[in-house]
């Protein structure tokens, strides 16, 4: 169960990170998470057999995180703990589409493996688009952007709760687990059954917890909706920095650039 | 007209499953007094307090608080004249950041954004967390929560201040802070521990609660020297009243002296 220990100093980590002072931090959360749609937008409409036109999308998380001074490393490593989901889901791809669609040196490449590495290229862009996001925001920051782009309450009181409590059940399962090692004597306690009474005793506790927490959100006058005092400034740089961006990425999206730049070099080498 | 007074009668509550919980409870708490309530673990602590600021309404008897009376209708006032800490600061702590969790209270209260930030950074000297303004709550020390926890409350500027076992959890400097802390305030106070030296210090006045009933009520050193009472209330004499084991003087008595003998 250390895997959990390593799951939240992770995620505090990210708190960390986010807590720096860069240019990239001091934009302002809405258009942070603004750009970012509009970015995973772009990525995903893309034809499932493109390759070659997702490749600039690269820029955006990359200067993100350089100049958010998030650790490349870092990154590297979250995306791989995420990944098997995205290798998954494309799996099969091969095998099932197995017409040639392109050569590439003489040798035919199925229209299955042309898609699958579309789907990893599409998860890597997004998935290190949003983790650069909340790098540099914050999660909270993430929510009260959410809020102030009118999202409804509902959905935004859910993340801030299931964000700040993610700690506190991770520590309480953290917990057990220690307690069921150290009465297992070195043998693998009683096998998959006590992991599933493990799971129903951690929902257990968590109702309990909730219904505790809704008291006390209660007590302070809670009436649905969780009012946040800070307010946001947008600035001119922000703006720009949606604007800019979007365009970018619809520009991405419209004019294949890759295809274009390897046509202007072969074309100038000739 | 004050606030700051309880008035609880004949209260009486049983959970869905036919527990009966508390049975005729009743007590008056005057402007200003501070008052341990005390019990062994299920006697209904926890349960009395909820009554106070109407988390539970009472099926049988009375809450009156500053003359209102605890119904539906004057839930809102109510919890805002009476403040209450929870055992578990982490069920307190929901925001992101110490600083939002303290101006969440007085945001609902629909205050403007200037008089919340002011009520934080009060609050929040006043338990002396100011530096821990900016931190997420999970990375505090329990004293810490446990500081921040009574921000909380504090920010709504209650009348009246109800904390279910302020000490569990602990350190012995944390502890003796937050006795110093809660000394301080001018409050109505309203303590439910197992800490019974904490009580000895903190409060003049003791309720004694068994099975869901009031056994004693009074001066918290005579309640505290019936070693009968206790025993029969599942407690015991608190450590600082026992007799001295090495000189064999009794605690209060030698501090009360001239000094106390190396025995």
């Amino acid at each position: 169960m250390s895997s959990v220990a390593t799951g939240l100093s992770t995620l505090d980590r990210l708190d960390r990170l986010a807590r720096q002072d860069t240019a990239v931090h001091r934009v302002d959360p809405r258009a942070k998470v603004l750009a970012t749609a509009v970015f995973i937008v772009c990525v995903v409409s893309f034809d499932r057999y493109e390759v070659l036109a997702l490749l600039p999308f690269v820029v955006f998380p990359v200067v993100l995180a350089a100049e958010g001074d998030i650790p490349f490393g870092f990154l590297g490593r979250l995306l791989l703990a995420v990944s098997p989901f995205a290798l998954m889901v494309g799996a099969f791809n091969p095998l099932l589409d197995r017409e040639i669609v392109t050569q590439v040196g003489g040798v035919g490449i199925a229209g299955g493996w042309v898609s699958y590495t579309s789907i990893l290229l599409r998860f890597l862009l997004t998935a290190s688009a949003a983790l650069v996001l909340t790098a540099t925001t914050s999660f909270a920051g993430v929510c009260l952007a959410l809020e102030r782009l009118r999202v409804p309450a509902v959905f935004v009181t859910q993340l801030l709760l299931l964000y700040r409590y993610i700690f506190v059940l991770g520590d309480e399962a953290l917990r057990m687990a220690r307690a069921r090692s150290l009465r297992a004597v070195g043998r693998r306690g009683t096998g998959l059954r006590i992991y599933t009474q493990m799971l129903g005793q951690l929902l257990l506790r968590t109702f309990a917890r909730a219904q505790r927490v809704y008291l006390a959100m209660k007590c302070r006058g809670f009436d649905g909706q969780v009012r946040v005092a800070r307010r946001l400034r947008l600035r001119m740089a922000d703006v720009v920095f949606v604007v800019g961006w979007s365009a970018l990425f619809v520009l991405f999206r419209v004019v294949d650039v890759t295809s274009l730049v390897g046509g202007l070099v072969t074309g100038a080498s000739r | 007209m004050s606030h700051h007074t309880i008035t609880v009668s004949g209260l009486g509550f049983a959970y869905p499953d036919g527990t009966r919980a508390l049975d005729r409870v009743s007590f008056e708490v005057g402007h200003g007094e501070a008052i341990a309530v005390v019990g062994a673990n299920g006697a209904g602590k926890s349960t009395l307090l909820m009554h106070l600021n109407g988390l539970l309404t009472p099926a049988e008897g009375s809450v009156d608080i500053g003359g209102t009376p605890v119904t539906k209708g004057t839930l809102a006032d109510i919890r805002r004249t009476v403040g209450m800490v929870f055992q578990d600061p982490d069920d307190q702590l929901f925001m992101p950041t110490v600083a939002e969790d303290v101006g969440f209270g007085p945001l609902n209260l629909g205050l403007p954004p200037e008089d919340v930030e002011r009520r934080v950074d009060e609050a929040l000297a006043r338990v002396g967390a100011a530096r821990l303004k900016d931190r997420p709550p999970y990375h505090l020390s329990s004293g810490e929560k446990r500081a921040v926890a009574i921000a909380t409350v504090l920010a709504m500027e209650p009348a009246i201040l109800v904390m279910d076992e302020p000490s569990s959890g602990l350190d012995p400097r944390a502890r003796r802070r937050l006795i110093g802390l809660l000394r301080s305030f001018e409050h109505t106070r309203i303590v439910a521990t197992h800490d019974l030296d904490l009580a000895a210090e903190l409060c003049e006045r003791t309720i004694v609660v068994s099975e869901g009933r009031v056994v004693a009520d009074g001066p918290t050193r005579e309640i505290f020297g019936d070693d009968s009472l206790l025993a029969a209330s599942g407690l015991e004499r608190p450590l600082g009243m026992r007799p001295c084991s090495v000189c064999g003087a009794g605690a209060y008595e030698s501090r009360a002296g001239a000094s106390p003998g190396l025995g």
